[in-house]
């Protein structure tokens, strides 16, 4: 059974705004940056998802996926590491107390 | 061009790489760390030697790292940018034992980065090269170690900026499945035909939030003054200009390459986004106290007014970019130079701390002045030259509102940079004298000081060498 284009651009793009949703309201930054891996996650599909329905190369598309996956994992590194710093001077992880910086 | 044949026009990074990994090395067994940020400086000093001019656009290693003319200017600005960045920090002084050595050596990595970033030409290489700037940026944001202020605002440039790259690489995902092929040319050339008009107006969308946040264009500017303020000084010096930069330049590729076919839509966004973030910017920046806060609205009002030779997409207005930019490189550094002088010898950021500085140190006051005329664009200065060409561009093209309101704010903007002269000048000092500038800061208040003056009194001696 082949899934039609459409069926998997619109699970893409509700995958998307879930991501963009949980990024605006959550508080805690490690679900953030949870969230920024499911807007991550929702381009890889697209890119898999037009990399087998486009005949100029389809395997750039999922050479691209798998670059974004190991981006992904570093910003998550890097990311990681800046939130246990931070915790370590502030003793917090909530985005609403962090607000030593404002004008 | 296949991989062996692109190594010899790859020579300046690959110097830098080298001297990045053996930088890390060498920080392992030396305990004097004057010797590891002398190796930094001599790794960029080789690298520039090895700058060389391609004579035609090269598509090195099968086209990912395309070399022409644009990307050579920005070969020049990322190595200049950083090696005065290093020596802004040799002399700052809570960096001294914080992991000294690795500072020096993720800066060798960054000056790879930006080049990286002006030589990328597929959807790829844009969004590896940003990100990796970006990482390199979130961490030297984040460098002083038990730093409250540097930690908050390294984790808050890396939400906003996680965010921002998976929104633009949605966008990417998008263009990529409108033209099969992750090429900019390609992808440009897919737009051209109709269906794919709506389609590309949204990825084009999607790309300015992705950039639009490196360059400090106005929605998607809130980062930028928390971050200036928590960042080390010399890590603000930097990243006010050389990823602005860098951010810029890719952004004009994709506009003058990808989404060039659009015709008029792109320019009126970017008109529009130009008059919201200097407007916004200028208008903030009265109000600030601290230094650093205040240069970094100052920079997002002069990101407006880079973004106008951006929206009018001519050759005149890639031009005025290129010239705005090497001004705005020197005159910004410059500040940012006198502003870590004024916080190492007083330990305030604050600008009550520049009151009467022309009694503690006439020199260096003067000096202030003329970076501050400078940025407000008063000839005969580089910021003058800069403003003259943008304004040149926007009239051209008939932009004629974006023109009257971008002189409206210049008006505002000299309002508050000569609120600092008056602040030095007109104010009666607060403490003594100050003692001997370290040389490092002498060399480059010095070396800033020439180039602004120079390229004001002098323009064509630059203008040839940019516009060649």
């Amino acid at each position: 059974m082949i899934i039609p284009l459409a069926h998997i651009l619109i699970f893409s793009l509700l995958l998307f705004a879930t991501g963009l949703y949980g990024v605006l309201v959550r508080r805690n930054i490690i679900g953030i940056l949870i969230s920024i891996e499911l807007m991550l996650n929702a381009a890889n599909i697209n890119l898999i998802a037009f990399s087998k329905s486009t005949s100029l190369s389809p395997e750039t598309g999922q050479i691209f996926a798998i670059f974004v996956l190991a981006i992904a994992a570093t910003t998550a590194a890097v990311g990681l590491a800046i939130v246990l710093a931070l915790y370590r001077v502030r003793k917090t992880v909530y985005t609403d107390e962090v607000h030593l910086l404002k004008w | 061009m296949n991989t062996v044949e692109s190594l010899k026009y790859f020579i300046p990074e690959l110097i830098l790489l080298v001297g990045a990994f053996f930088v890390f090395t060498i920080d392992f067994f030396v305990k004097n760390k004057r010797i590891v940020s002398g190796l930094t400086l001599l790794t960029l000093t080789l690298s520039l030697c090895f700058v060389k001019q391609p004579e035609t656009a090269l598509p090195l290693f099968y086209d990912f790292f395309h070399l022409d003319n644009f990307a050579h200017f920005f070969r020049y600005f990322a190595l200049i940018a950083v090696f005065i960045t290093l020596l802004l920090s040799y002399s700052y002084t809570p960096i001294r034992n914080q992991y000294e050595g690795e500072f020096y050596g993720l800066f060798l990595f960054m000056a790879f980065a930006l080049i990286l970033v002006a030589t990328a030409n597929n959807l790829l290489m844009i969004f590896l090269s940003v990100e990796f700037l970006s990482l390199l940026s979130y961490l030297l944001v984040g460098f002083l170690k038990n730093d409250r202020k540097a930690k908050e605002a390294a984790i808050k440039y890396l939400l906003f900026g996680s965010v921002c790259s998976a929104i633009m690489l949605y966008g990417m995902s998008l263009a990529y499945g409108a033209s099969g092929s992750l090429e900019l040319s390609t992808i440009g050339n897919t737009f051209f035909f109709a269906p794919f008009k709506p389609l590309a107006l949204v990825a084009m969308l999607f790309f300015l939030v992705g950039l639009g946040f490196k360059i400090s264009m106005a929605p998607f500017h809130m980062w930028a003054p928390d971050v200036y303020e928590g960042a080390p000084t010399p890590v603000t010096a930097f990243l006010s200009v050389a990823p602005k930069a860098l951010g810029f330049a890719i952004l004009f590729r994709i506009m003058a390459v990808g989404f060039l076919s659009l015709g008029r839509p792109p320019s009126l966004i970017l008109t529009a986004l130009s008059m919201l973030t200097m407007t916004l910017g200028n208008i903030t920046a009265i109000s600030q106290n601290n230094m650093k806060r205040f240069l970094a609205y100052s920079s997002i009002a002069q990101a407006g007014y880079i973004l106008m030779g951006l929206a009018v997409l001519s050759k005149l207005g890639k031009e005025s970019i290129l010239i705005y930019l090497l001004a705005y490189l020197f005159t910004n550094l410059g500040a940012f130079a006198v502003a870590i002088l004024v916080e190492e010898k007083t330990g305030n950021e604050d600008l009550a701390a520049f009151s009467g500085l022309s009694q503690r140190s006439p020199v260096t006051a003067a000096m202030m002045a003329v970076f501050l005329l400078s940025l407000a664009g008063i000839p005969p200065l580089a910021g003058f030259i800069g403003k003259y060409y943008v304004f040149a561009a926007a009239l051209q093209a008939k932009f004629i509102m974006l023109a009257v309101i971008a002189a409206i704010n210049s008006v505002v903007a000299a309002y508050y940079y000569f609120r600092i002269v008056r602040l030095m000048y007109l104010t009666p000092a607060s403490g003594p004298v100050f003692s001997a500038a370290p040389k490092s800061i002498t060399v480059v208040l010095c070396l800033t000081l020439v180039v602004v003056l120079a390229m004001g009194i002098f323009p064509s001696f630059f203008l040839d060498r940019i516009l060649s």
